[in-house]
């Protein structure tokens, strides 16, 4: 079984001035198969105006925390444990009316398909003047005017009138500017964006991208960037954490984690990701296995039955206790820092090319 | 499972040995109807999603075709696999005109061109055996193995790298990377001369995608088969093609072999395409910067595309002959042979970045100006 | 918009039409004479080539075809009844009633049973829906889930005698079901019909009950609606403003259908509580081989039928931007 030798609680958030700190975060679903462990023992900061980068594959948990920090999980089939801090107010144990003020204001989420996340029914405009009246108060008129501002912000040609369509009557790219417009309108400090640029083509995601950063560096908001895609990641964050079947693995600045990876895990994301500058004569050396069921996972380290450097621990460390993470710069695996190191250099690195 | 398969790279297109045609396609072109009109409805229009494209694919040649959505790769290869009726040009397998061949004269041929689909949650029937998916195709064509079918599918799912003890198994049983490996088992069934493989790998996870990539390259150059790679993702086509076409409405805008599109790009569009892929930089200072070019807007409407070139609507190049006159598919000089351009004014043959970044984008430009 | 419902009612006629034939040609097909049955039992061949002349049967059925679409457009004045203005569907072989003034008479009863039905059907139906799905998962989800479960598997010819035994005849609670015109009384109208609406509208409520929570539930999971909530909406305004949209549309196809077939004659109604409406008269038409009757009834019912299906298809209009504007 798994067993917890020190406690991987960090100081103070608030002596440590961030802005977002989530404390050993739990979320468990019960479903008719048994009990999900979405999210086991996740604790990360994030300083204002930064952009954090969560990367992981489906299932590692990366959504299911973001939909968290909100309170927009289903509480009747969910249990969530351990702190949410915005600012030293706790969430999880917030109650509905405080996170309905919270939602949209000081803390916007962007979705993946801005076709369905958008709804059919209402025009643009109007989805977009509605969080805005009812976060300032703002008159119709007024939340128009903004309205309008916003989308003219964010690229949309003739801002004017496009407000009045509906989102059908826009292209892939434009819907998912409309909802940047949407995330952006009350001027967050905090924004959640989870895969906002998947469903889109190459060209307009980087479109997105640099709208993402510029906007950033004018209203100097805070980002939680979700991505599957290391490329993507290593142009938009500032730091990086790495999640596995629920929990992080790796962490560190954008440098730090790419550049110098010490988890087998992002080792494997590397390798096994085809880039367009990468050497054609190496196969891709793709991590073996698929990830693990989350209504069972394994026990120790949970990447362990993937794992092609469990001998170098040696014994059964791997399997019988599970690596912490630490607050800062860390991975979570039992390997020696030194081995770490070695490692990278000699085995991954001349791979990557 | 055996996924630390070496591989040699794939050879070159130049020294591809066979080299011989076995695909070839000339003014391929699909319209499909607008309907619409007043009181009676009618053909008002057309969605030209391919329009007049020429390709070969050679005997044990992979050939990647790029595109962004609405570019018409999908749909030029189920034209050539005829699952659509071509509106105009001709599809060639092996000299033979298969372009309007019916069921009959198909017959012999369809064995020899397989396909792969991008979702294996909805490409495999959910109440057939796993042995029964792979065997099916053998079954339809009538065609008994030596040692019986139940062998070669035990066979093909050890060459896929599934177990063959998972013969009795139903496709709910495996991953999302293993009912892709399926998939591959039953295309391979009938030892296919050519798979068109439409997005096989885009639904599967990064991890789970290497080692579909890598089983598809295996059977590539052990089975000698050629492929017809459709995808989105630039870097997965070029670690799988010889060569490689680009699309955009429905036109091949630039081909040649891989090389030669990845560094070597003459089409502005090929430019904006590869500069817009997220890149990890592991090199340590940034040496030789890529060049940085953002397009305005979206792709145009497929039903009434742009005159003369089809990207000038976009392009920062374009000049009045872009409209009245349409560039042809031709080698422009400095560029190695087999490598094809359509554009009147061709960009520098680098994909290093420029003095300045190409921003085209409206809402980028006023932000960045401040 | 406009071109689309033209298009549509332009398209029922042609199956207005259409019916009619297959009506015609069903009818003559039947091996049973009209004629025979009004000559009664001392019939002579005489008489009844008589009959069949004043009937029109002599001529052929193109003729008799043609005769009756005509008489339909621009009505007819070649009966011994008396003229027929437009729309004509002849006299009733049996009863020598003008077809049209009897649909015209049967059709307040239908109307008022159907409407105020509906009426009590929707609101108790959406408003235990709405308030099953807004509760999800408690007591009160629960015992509605199951209630409905269990009403709607009943019958309307066993809840409507039962209502009549025991709220009429035992305890005198209500009026015997009988219909007055509401211009006349509209209190009598109101206490005569107050037992048939309210078990037919039980029946119906409990369907709309558990569809009206299985579409909202979906549609609270519909990622739209997570944006909304995301965007701090209140959990009500995204509830009645986001999910309850989107729940219309189900709602609305069935009930198009519901109505319209309401609207065409409850016949079980009808007869479980002797009330004289369309049904009954359709009942009566095929008895007694009463082609005029019997046309008018069908086509009547069938053009309510269309009717209401172009209602439904505006509805979609109106509710859904993509159907509207596309």
């Amino acid at each position: 079984m798994t067993t917890l030798t020190k406690e991987a609680v960090s100081p103070d958030p608030a002596d440590a001035g961030a802005f977002l700190s989530v404390r050993d975060l739990h979320v468990r679903f019960r479903t008719e198969d048994g009990i999900v462990k979405a999210v086991d023992g996740l604790s990360f900061d994030l300083q204002r105006g930064r952009t954090l980068g969560i990367v992981g594959e489906s299932g590692s948990g990366k959504s299911v925390t973001n939909l968290t920090i909100l309170g927009l999980h289903n509480p009747k089939f969910t249990t969530v444990e351990g702190e949410i801090l915005l600012e030293g107010q706790e969430l999880t144990t917030a109650r509905e009316s405080e996170l309905e003020k919270l939602r949209g204001n000081k803390v916007a989420m962007i979705f993946q398909d801005p076709l369905t996340a958008l709804s059919p029914y209402y025009t643009v405009g109007r989805q977009i003047a509605e969080p805005f009246m009812k976060h300032t108060g703002a008159s119709k008129k007024a939340a128009w005017e903004r309205t309008v501002e916003m989308l003219g912000k964010v690229g949309i040609p003739n801002p004017k009138e496009r407000a009045k369509d509906y989102p059908h009557q826009f292209s892939g790219g434009m819907r998912q500017r409309a909802m940047i417009a949407m995330a952006l309108v009350c001027d967050p400090d905090l924004l959640i964006a989870d895969e906002p640029t998947t469903a889109l083509d190459v060209t307009v995601q980087a479109q997105i991208l640099d709208l993402l950063k510029d906007l950033q560096r004018e209203f100097g908001t805070a980002i939680v960037f979700i991505t599957h895609d290391l490329g993507v990641i290593a142009d938009m964050a500032d730091d990086i954490m790495v999640m596995y079947a629920g929990g992080a693995v790796e962490r560190g600045t954008v440098n730090e984690v790419l550049r110098s990876p010490q988890h087998p895990y992002t080792w494997g994301l590397l390798n096994s990701m085809p880039r367009l500058n990468s050497d054609l004569d190496a196969p891709l050396a793709p991590i073996p296995g698929a990830p693990p069921s989350l209504l069972t996972p394994p026990s120790g380290c949970r990447f362990h039955p993937r794992c092609t450097f469990q001998d170098r621990v040696g014994g059964t460390r791997c399997v019988d206790e599970r690596p912490l993470l630490g607050p800062d710069r860390d991975s979570a695996c039992h390997l020696t820092a030194e081995q770490k190191r070695t490692i990278f250099i000699e085995e991954i690195k001349p791979r990557l090319g | 499972m055996k996924e630390d398969l070496v591989l040699p790279a794939p050879r070159e297109a130049a020294t591809g040995g066979a080299g011989e045609p076995l695909l070839v396609v000339e003014g391929l072109t699909k319209h499909f109807p607008v309907k619409g009109g007043f009181p009676i409805r009618r053909t008002v229009g057309a969605v030209q999603a391919v329009d007049g494209i020429d390709l070969t694919v050679n005997v044990g040649e992979s050939f990647g075709l790029v595109g962004e959505s609405g570019c018409g790769k999908s749909t030029t290869g189920r034209l050539i696999t005829r699952l659509l009726e071509p509106t105009a040009g001709t599809i060639s397998y092996r000299g033979q005109d298969i372009s309007h061949a019916g069921r009959k004269q198909l017959a012999p041929i369809r064995s020899e061109i397989q396909m792969i689909f991008q979702d294996p949650y909805s490409s495999l029937n959910p109440r057939q055996t796993v042995g029964k998916i792979i065997s099916g195709p053998m079954e339809i064509n009538g065609i008994e193995p030596d040692g019986g079918r139940e062998r070669r599918v035990r066979e093909l799912l050890e060459i896929v790298g599934l177990n063959p003890e998972h013969y009795n198994r139903f496709p709910h049983e495996f991953s999302g990377g293993q009912r892709q490996r399926i998939g591959v088992a039953r295309a391979l069934a009938l030892e296919p001369k050519l798979i068109v493989a439409d997005e096989p790998v885009s639904a599967l996870d990064v991890s789970i995608q290497a080692q579909v990539v890598n089983l598809l390259k295996k059977v590539q150059q052990e089975l000698g088969i050629a492929f017809l790679f459709i995808a989105h993702d630039l870097a997965v086509v070029r670690h799988f093609s010889h060569r490689v076409a680009v699309m955009y409405l429905g036109k091949i805008i630039e081909v040649g072999d891989r090389n030669s599109i990845y560094t070597r790009p003459r089409h502005p569009y090929t430019h904006a395409l590869l500069s817009a892929v997220p890149e990890v930089d592991l090199t340590d200072a940034g040496a030789g910067r890529r060049e940085r070019i953002r397009l305005a807007g979206d792709v145009p409407s497929p039903i009434a595309p742009p005159s003369g070139c089809r990207f000038r609507t976009r392009c920062w190049k374009a000049q009045d002959k872009c409209a009245t006159e349409e560039p042809p598919l031709i080698q422009i000089s400095g560029n190695r042979a087999g490598h094809l351009t359509a554009c009147h004014f061709p960009e520098d043959p680098t994909i290093e970045g420029r003095d300045e970044d190409i921003v085209l984008d409206p809402a980028l430009a006023a932000l960045e100006e401040d | 918009m406009l071109r689309f419902l033209f298009r549509r009612i332009l398209g029922s006629l042609v199956i207005l039409v259409l019916l009619t034939v297959v009506a015609f040609l069903l009818f003559f097909g039947m091996p049973r004479d009209p004629a025979l049955l009004m000559c009664g039992k001392t019939c002579t061949p005489d008489a009844l080539a008589n009959i069949h002349q004043t009937l029109g049967l002599d001529k052929s059925i193109p003729e008799q075809f043609w005769i009756f679409l005509q008489g339909l457009v621009m009505g007819r004045d070649n009966f011994p009844q008396g003229p027929c203005p437009a729309p004509c569907f002849g006299y009733s072989y049996h009863t020598n009633e003008a077809v049209w003034s009897t649909l015209i008479d049967r059709l307040p009863l239908t109307l008022s049973l159907a409407f105020g039905a509906t009426i009590l059907f929707l609101l108790v139906g959406l408003g235990t829906g709405l308030l099953a799905a807004w509760k999800r998962g408690t007591l009160i989800d629960k015992s509605f889930t199951a209630g409905s479960m269990v009403i709607s598997s009943m019958q309307i010819y066993f809840l409507g005698p039962l209502a009549l035994a025991l709220l009429v005849y035992q305890a005198h609670l209500f009026d015997e079901p009988k219909y007055t015109s509401i211009t006349d009384n509209p209190a009598a109208w109101f206490t005569g019909l107050l037992i048939p609406w309210a078990v037919l509208s039980t029946i119906f409520a409990a369907q709309y009950t558990r569809m009206a929570r299985s579409a909202m539930i979906e549609q609270l999971q519909e990622e739209h609606v997570r944006t909304a909530r995301a965007k701090g909406m209140s959990g009500r305004y995204v509830f009645f403003r986001y999910a309850w949209r989107g729940s219309l549309i189900p709602i609305i196809t069935i009930l198009g259908i519901d109505l319209s077939s309401l609207l065409g004659g409850a016949i079980i109604t009808e007869y479980t509580f002797g009330l004289p409406g369309l049904g009954r008269l359709a009942v009566d038409s095929v008895q007694f081989s009463d082609l005029p009757l019997l046309l008018g009834v069908m086509l009547f019912s069938a053009a309510v039928i269309l009717l209401c299906n172009i209602i439904v298809d505006a509805c979609y209009a109106l509710i859904d931007p993509r159907v509207r504007l596309s």
